[in-house]
């Protein structure tokens, strides 16, 4: 078989395309983990993608995000997507300003990272160290240092998983209102069939590294797709 | 808007701060009781005349011996010539180490050439390579001044690589995720990442400094505080011998204390090391 890999493509084919992927192929070994997968995602797209561990769907987002080498096929990408992890992967010896501005010193500075802060609901606590915040509010701090250079492509690897219930929700508010400001294509990697409810404008359920169904919540009663989203994923609801 | 999110540490301190502070000067000064008492009951037993005064002569005479040898200046000729082999091996040795250390704590290639070699060096007690200090630079100051780099290379070199390794890979993944340079991740990642440990290594260098300087100064010698012991034991003159004592043991607090300082100027982001968490 021929691998050819087209990687890190700044200008994306299409204008309105921030991400676009053809006949993705990845194996460990003998196992094939993203079999010939195909992505488009528009900017301003909010797209989530469920399934069950090992589906392929955290190699997929690490495929997109550059950390990860497929063996087949092609990614189309910005160059410098932004991840948020499941952790907030903040450098604690750093201040919040500093993290946030991370990379973009020169070019945003300490005003930008402020501004950037403030959107996120940490206004003036540029110079507060990470030890100093709660769960939350350190994930918020990730995501102000992921759209601090207003990225294409905006990655999202379990970002709230690790959260309470409420913080959770006060979060997907959040989230919502940065991606209206900032309209990045979004891809969302969840386990979380609500949050992919709220969130998402399409839904991704994948399963043996295919796409193996695609939902479109729309503006009306999203959570009528409750029970087929969950079938997709192996539950029986009743 | 009332702040929910206010950390722990600020609730626990703005709870029960008023009764703490007290109770916290009381337990310092409790604390120098203990020393206090001794040297006040070995005064009292040198003037009785219970101990002999060329054992252990009384905490006074050796003040007095401090104040004259400061007047006369004897003291700090010997004291500065000290402190500059000291220095000049730290910066030598931590020097050497350092850059090891973070060749070999960044490179696997650096780590499979030099690791082994300096292990095996390192399997050597410093002081045992004395005997073949003398015999290659005889027993001046190069002699001195190398003791000292050698025990304050390996230490820094172990720290320092360590440091560097524990660094948490994923945030090695966000670098290059952002797509920080070479430059940017040594100095926003790696170093302060590093920087616990590195002077952690600091602080054991600093300890074994001084092991080799003593040993060093014993050496024939014409100047610094390991002369003035040896000159001392001639004369049986243990004021001054007591004296020594005394100052290596300044000297070790004050290098404790300056790493202490390093420590509130590099690792204030770290809990540990605020301020105030250490006493």
């Amino acid at each position: 078989m021929t691998a050819i890999v087209t990687r890190r493509d700044a200008r994306v084919g299409s204008p309105a395309l921030a991400v676009s992927v053809r006949g993705l192929q990845r194996r460990y070994g003998s196992r094939v983990v993203i079999d010939a997968l195909d992505l488009d995602i528009r900017k301003g797209e909010f797209v989530a993608l469920l399934g069950e561990s090992g589906c392929g769907k955290t190699t997929l987002l690490r495929a997109l995000a550059g950390l990860d080498s497929p063996d087949a096929g092609s990614i189309r990408a910005p160059e410098r997507p932004s991840v948020v992890f499941q952790e907030h992967r903040l450098l604690p010896w750093s201040t919040l300003w500093q993290n946030v501005a991370l990379g973009y010193e020169n070019t945003i500075g300490r005003t930008g990272a402020a501004r950037a802060l403030a959107e996120v609901g940490l206004a003036g606590r540029e110079d507060d160290w990470p030890r100093n915040l709660s769960g939350g509010q350190a994930q918020r701090v990730a995501l102000a240092r992921a759209l601090i250079h207003d990225p294409a492509l905006l990655l999202l690897d379990e970002p709230f998983a690790a959260l309470d219930a409420l913080t959770r929700i006060r979060m997907h508010g959040l989230v919502k209102e940065l991606v209206a400001l900032h309209r990045p294509g979004v891809l969302i990697v969840t386990h979380d069939v609500d949050e992919a409810l709220t969130l998402a404008d399409r839904i991704l359920v994948m399963r043996a590294g295919r796409i193996a169904a695609s939902f479109e919540p729309g503006e009306h009663a999203p959570q009528a797709l409750r029970p087929a989203l969950l079938a997709e994923l192996g539950v029986r609801s009743h | 808007m009332a702040d929910l999110t206010s950390t722990r540490d600020t609730y626990r301190s703005g709870h029960a701060s008023r009764a703490l502070i007290s109770k916290d000067v009381l337990y310092r000064w409790l604390s120098w009781t203990i020393p206090a008492i001794v040297v006040l009951l070995w005064e009292i037993a040198a003037r009785l005349g219970l101990i002999a005064p060329q054992v252990l002569p009384a905490p006074s005479s050796v003040f007095e011996t401090a104040v004259h040898m400061a007047q006369n200046g004897e003291l700090f000729v010997h004291l500065g010539v000290s402190l500059l082999r000291a220095a000049g091996g730290f910066v030598i040795g931590g020097t050497i180490g350092l850059a090891l250390g973070i060749a070999v704590g960044f490179s696997p290639l650096a780590q499979a050439l030099l690791d082994r070699s300096i292990q095996m060096v390192r399997a050597i007690p410093f002081l045992a390579m004395l005997p073949l200090v003398i015999v290659w630079f005889g027993v001046g100051e190069i002699a001195k001044i190398f003791m000292v780099a050698l025990a304050v290379l390996f230490p820094i070199y172990i720290n320092t690589m360590l440091g560097i390794r524990q660094i948490d890979s994923k945030l090695m993944e966000l670098a290059r995720v952002i797509g920080l340079n070479r430059t940017a991740i040594v100095r926003r990642i790696i170093l302060p990442g590093a920087m616990p440990s590195i002077l952690t290594g600091v602080r054991y260098a600093l300890a074994h400094a001084w092991l080799a300087l003593v040993i060093a100064e014993t050496l024939a010698t014409t100047k610094g505080i390991g002369f003035l012991a040896m000159d001392a034991r001639e004369f049986l003159n243990t004021n001054v011998i007591l004296l020594t004592i005394i100052i290596y043991a300044i000297i070790g607090v004050v290098a404790d204390a300056l790493v202490r300082l390093l420590e509130a100027r590099y690792l204030s982001w770290h809990a540990n090391y605020a301020k105030g968490a250490r006493t």
